[in-house]
């Protein structure tokens, strides 16, 4: 489904990442873990081009996301939504504006129909009752269901998750992260890069142990958490949560 | 009694009551083509300069620098009576209209400039990552916000540009001043000019109401 082969990153001088080399097959969650710094999420950005690999090359469905220009490019994007940290709606249109906007004018859909979808979606993320609300309006938490339902309106092949509950209160990040659950066991293919373990460990079918720039480590979450083999790994692990280790 | 006299003189007001009227229309068309011209051409230019290519960069901000930095004044003179040297003649109401839409323009894009900077980097990245190309980005997600943003100080900038029209006094452009000032003259009564202060009050009183309701239309939180 999404293949990242030998891919590089550097800014200047700095390497970021070094011959990165991962596989997602359709319907599978992985989960990206790893340090600040660690360049999971420039690995995340360089999947939709957000930022622009130095080298390598990343395939979605057998077709290069990396050798895309211009219009293309915004093509090969409608394939793989994309949901941020800071959730990013759009202040000056409303929750179902938010969500038709990309439909109408990049899917090409009709009015109408975006909006049936539009709906359709918010009702999936259990918002249907806020689509004529404003975003600020809303919590964050319902912000970013917003934000995952914009995404989905375009039916995408696979969905990369930024750090998707790293700026909510942490009452608001179960609502968020049920709806992954649930994207999940309707066979979405998901790439996410989050720091909440336990969701990882109930909901991700591998783990990536990502540190330096280089994947460390792969495997799934009973052979990341249980048995981990490098001793970086150990050592972010119990960083984490001091009483596990 | 002085006081009126000086200042409210009825006679000398239903004399030069019919030459201000026609006053205040031309004061009027002027004003409304350069203001839709001046903020149209800001905004074109704050677009183009999104591109972020040197060569459209370098004369738009020259332009923006000179065209603030200059006295519209100076413009003016140097257009209306500098320009025929070089065979290029034009009327008093166009040199008006060519330099002050220019003035405004140069302020515009700068408004509407500060405006586009300050949407966040997430915004576009969010724009983009759905799908949308750079002008759809651009167009329906950055420019709306950096327009609202830039509302009350671009309604300032109309409001200064149209008083400005006055400048057409001196080239000869029969507008509110230049009209009221001959009256002034031939009547030796101070009364044209009350008149055309209480004109110029009855243009733009309604003007600055109006965009204290723009503002808080255009108003959300963020």
């Amino acid at each position: 489904m999404l293949e990242i082969n030998q891919l590089e990153k550097s800014f200047g001088d700095t390497q970021v990442l070094t011959s990165i080399d991962l596989s997602v097959k359709p319907g599978e969650l992985v989960f990206v873990i790893g340090p600040s710094g660690s360049g999971k999420s420039t690995m995340l950005r360089c999947c939709n081009r957000l930022e622009e690999p130095t080298s390598g090359s990343i395939l979605l469905d057998g077709e290069h996301v990396t050798a895309c220009h211009g219009a293309a490019l915004d093509k090969m994007r409608l394939k793989i939504g994309m949901v941020f940290q800071g959730f990013h709606l759009y202040p000056h249109k409303s929750v179902l504006a938010n969500v038709m906007l990309a439909q109408v004018k990049a899917l090409k859909r009709s009015k109408p129909e975006a909006k049936a979808r539009a709906m359709e979606m918010l009702e999936h993320v259990g918002l249907a009752h806020k689509a004529d609300a404003m975003p600020s309006e809303l919590s964050g938490g319902q912000q970013q269901r917003v934000a995952i339902a914009r995404a989905l309106a375009l039916d995408p092949k696979v969905m990369l998750f930024d750090e998707p509950t790293s700026a909510l209160d942490p009452e608001l990040v179960g609502s968020v992260l049920k709806v992954m659950k649930q994207l999940r066991d309707e066979g979405m293919t998901m790439v996410v890069v989050s720091h909440e373990m336990d969701f990882a460990r109930e909901a991700a079918d591998r783990v990536v142990f990502m540190d330096g720039g280089v994947v460390v480590e792969a495997g799934t979450p009973e052979e990341i958490f249980g048995s981990p083999k490098s001793e970086r790994l150990r050592a972010f692990l119990s960083r984490l949560h001091p009483s596990d280790a | 009694m002085r006081f009126l006299d000086t200042f409210f003189d009825g006679a000398v007001m239903a004399k030069y009551l019919p030459d201000l009227l026609s006053a205040i229309v031309t004061t009027l068309w002027l004003s409304a083509i350069i203001v839709v011209g001046g903020l149209a051409l800001g905004l074109v230019l704050a677009c183009l300069r999104t591109l972020g290519r040197w060569y459209l960069t370098l004369p738009i901000v020259a332009f923006a620098d000179i065209g603030r930095a200059l006295p519209p004044l100076v413009v003016i003179l140097i257009f209306y009576f500098g320009l025929p040297g070089l065979g290029i003649s034009l009327s008093g109401p166009m040199v008006l209209i060519l330099v002050l839409g220019g003035v405004l323009a140069a302020f515009a894009e700068e408004i509407f400039w500060a405006g586009l900077t300050s949407v966040s980097k997430g915004q576009w990245e969010a724009g983009r990552a759905t799908g949308l190309s750079f002008a759809q980005t651009l167009f329906e997600i950055a420019l709306p916000q950096a327009i609202r943003m830039g509302i009350p100080p671009l309604v300032n900038r109309a409001l200064a540009i149209t008083k400005m029209t006055a400048l057409g006094s001196v080239i000869g452009v029969k507008e509110i001043l230049a009209v009221s000032s001959s009256a002034q003259s031939f009547s030796g009564s101070a009364t044209p000019l009350t008149m055309a202060a209480l004109a110029y009050l009855a243009i733009f009183l309604p003007v600055v109401i109006l965009s204290r309701l723009l503002e808080r239309r255009y108003a959300w939180a963020v």
